[in-house]
């Protein structure tokens, strides 16, 4: 219970560190920050807009303003020059489902690909499929994700007109299309995933294959599909959520990248838009919904840890 | 590694329990596990060119303003002239010189953050896991918190936020020059690298430090500073360098990325990163000029996650201590 408590604390001064960092990011921008996000104006219009965004107060009261709003899901505005301004909570609202389809359709990708390549490898561990399999996953590790999308999108959307290559379909719409358009995308996000998770999962699973309750169960006469898929796959299901842990930030940052090569209106777009139109407020809230959605998956991922595994439990609450 | 089997023995004991040398008579060969394999060679030899190569290759070849002139048969492909193997990018320039630059680039990118990341990751890893305590307890913090922004966006908003076109109160544009960008992409990769490099740095150090020579330096009277440097430092440094080897693939990659979204190395300069992401726009006609920078940072990449492999193998850093 105490080690319970100690965690929410501990999540709650890394999440207002964050939000603190991200709302001072606007403030760190070299210039005026009002004119940083509403571009050339009139000297009036500026300073509305100053008085309006709450620059003219001190800095605490600024943030403290900015976090309840957040808190309240207002995530401030676009601005077009001095006039025009959009929210910008509902271009996240639009932008946010297509990131997270993209992310959930690797992840699928990733565990149908991984989990069996992983377990194949550990069964044959030290033969030529397991070297094969091993090397290429080592390989697939060096080739960067955006990389891969490029070539990809090249070969088979290009040139071989397979698969789109660019844009995106609502699910609800033409919900073959919508996958067609997503597969590209998806499956240069997973190659590096998958190679991630495999590798893992092989060493777990080869050090398992040695201890005395397989050999038991060998004897039992239990076939061997049944001891690698039932009795030697369970325990490696900590590992595989270690590597989940681990790469939910590549995940985030390839999405993002991603996004842009294939042109899918999720937050990677969004934030490109952010980066090449300044417009600062957006960049603001973006990367502190970014931040905060990371930080709930890790404390999830953690806590699902102390779950799944009792010697942790006490471990971490003798820590 | 994460996954490898739990060793019974605490690391501590580790350094005892090493393999006895084989008596030095005669030549001395090193046991075959120790000896560097193939692939470790290959890797050093590529990086040895990469690095060679972004030295020489600009200072050699002069980018010769009448190759212009030939820039149409850059269509033509690969090595069809033979004075320019890697042919012609869409102005007209030689892909091996691109090449050579953006390693350079790329290269100082990376090892530049890497350094950075290094000796501030490294230096405050240091001072936490020796110090214990407050201390440890403060400066974790710290690196949970910027480990809790994924590394890319953070790179991302600080490169947007201090190196990207600035507006004036006249309405004037200030666009960034190359070397404002690059210098403000070194410190924010390496802002990146230094929760990674800290923890491992850390983890390692509060081993360290609960040795008996640090405690027999204490007794005779050393101070702090001299007993981190001099006994904690290089117990460590196996491990920091094993993690820094990964940090500078994640970095020349990361680049890659950023220039994506227009905020990586800024033109006129090249990067391998910038260079890739300059050809999305005609895939069509040139794909060699997709296909050679990016086969230049998966070899890049993959020798140097080998070498890191190696050195974690053969020092035992695990992954799971950071």
């Amino acid at each position: 219970m105490r080690a319970a408590l100690r965690r929410i604390l501990q999540l709650a001064v890394v999440l207002l560190c964050v939000s603190f960092f991200s709302f001072g990011l606007l403030s760190l921008a070299p210039g005026d920050p009002v004119v940083a996000i509403v571009g050339f104006a009139a000297p009036s219009q500026l300073k509305a807009i100053g008085h309006q965004l709450h620059f003219d107060r001190p800095f605490l009261v600024q943030y403290w303003d900015w976090l309840t709003g957040f808190l309240h899901g207002n995530l401030g505005h676009q601005y077009f020059g001095p006039t025009g301004e959009q929210n910008v909570s509902t271009a996240l609202g639009h932008a946010l489902p297509v990131s997270l389809q993209l992310m959930a359709y690797a992840m699928i990708l990733t565990i149908l690909i991984a989990i069996p390549l992983g377990v194949l490898a550990a069964y044959k561990s030290g033969t030529v499929i397991d070297k094969i399999i091993n090397t290429t996953a080592f390989g697939s590790i060096a080739m960067p994700d955006f990389a891969l999308a490029l070539v990809l999108s090249y070969w088979v959307g290009v040139k071989l007109h397979w698969l789109p290559s660019q844009g995106y379909e609502y699910p609800t719409h033409d919900f073959v299309s919508h996958l067609q358009h997503m597969a590209l995308p998806a499956l240069s996000l997973a190659v590096g995933q998958i190679a991630g998770y495999m590798r893992l999962l092989r060493s777990d699973m080869v050090a398992t294959l040695q201890e005395d309750f397989i050999l038991m169960a060998k004897a039992k006469g239990i076939t061997n599909r049944r001891i690698l898929w039932r009795h030697a796959l369970r325990p490696s299901s900590l590992t595989l959520l270690t590597v989940a842990g681990l790469n939910v930030g590549a995940l985030i940052g390839g999405t993002v990248v991603i996004e842009i090569i294939f042109q899918l209106p999720g937050m990677g777009l969004l934030l490109y838009t952010a980066i090449t139109e300044r417009q600062f407020v957006m960049l603001q809230s973006l990367v502190a919904v970014i931040a905060v959605g990371y930080v709930i998956v890790n404390v999830l991922i953690d806590t699902l840890y102390t779950i799944l595994d009792p010697r942790l439990r006490h471990a971490r609450a003798i820590a | 590694m994460l996954a490898q089997s739990p060793s019974t023995v605490p690391d501590s004991d580790l350094a005892t329990l090493e393999p006895s040398e084989p008596p030095k008579t005669g030549r001395f060969r090193r046991p075959r596990s120790q000896r560097l394999g193939i692939g470790a060679w290959a890797a050093i030899i590529w990086l040895g060119i990469v690095l060679v190569g972004a030295i020489l290759i600009p200072i050699l070849v002069h980018s010769n303003p009448n190759n212009n002139a030939i820039a149409g048969h850059s269509s033509q492909g690969l090595f069809k002239v033979a004075s320019h193997p890697l042919g012609f990018d869409r102005n007209g320039d030689d892909m091996l010189l691109n090449l050579a630059k953006g390693a350079r680039n790329s290269m100082l990118v990376s090892l530049g953050a890497v350094g950075f990341g290094l000796i501030l990751g490294g230096g405050l890893g240091l001072v936490a896991g020796y110090f214990g305590r407050g201390v440890d307890g403060a400066l974790t913090t710290l690196f949970n918190v910027l480990l809790s922004i994924p590394p890319f966006v953070l790179a991302l908003s600080l490169i947007t936020v201090f190196a990207t076109t600035a507006i004036d109160k006249t309405g004037n544009q200030h666009p960034p020059s190359s070397t404002h960008r690059l210098i403000v992409l070194i410190i924010a990769l390496g802002v990146v690298s230094v929760p990674t490099l800290g923890r491992i740095t850390r983890a390692n150090a509060l081993q360290w430090s609960q040795r008996e020579f640090v405690l027999a330096a204490r007794a005779q009277g050393a101070s702090n500073i001299r007993i981190m440097l001099r006994e904690v430092l290089p117990n460590v440094l196996p491990a920091m360098f094993s993690i820094a080897f990964l940090a500078i693939a994640f970095v020349i990659v990361a680049e890659g990325g950023l220039s994506i979204l227009g905020v990586g190395v800024l033109p006129p300069a090249v990067s391998w990163g910038n260079m890739i992401a300059g050809t999305r726009a005609d895939l069509q006609t040139l794909p060699f000029e997709l296909f050679e920078p990016i086969l230049c940072i998966f070899f890049t990449v993959l020798s140097l996650n080998y070498l890191g492999d190696i050195v974690r193998s053969r020092f035992d850093v695990r992954e799971s201590a950071i």
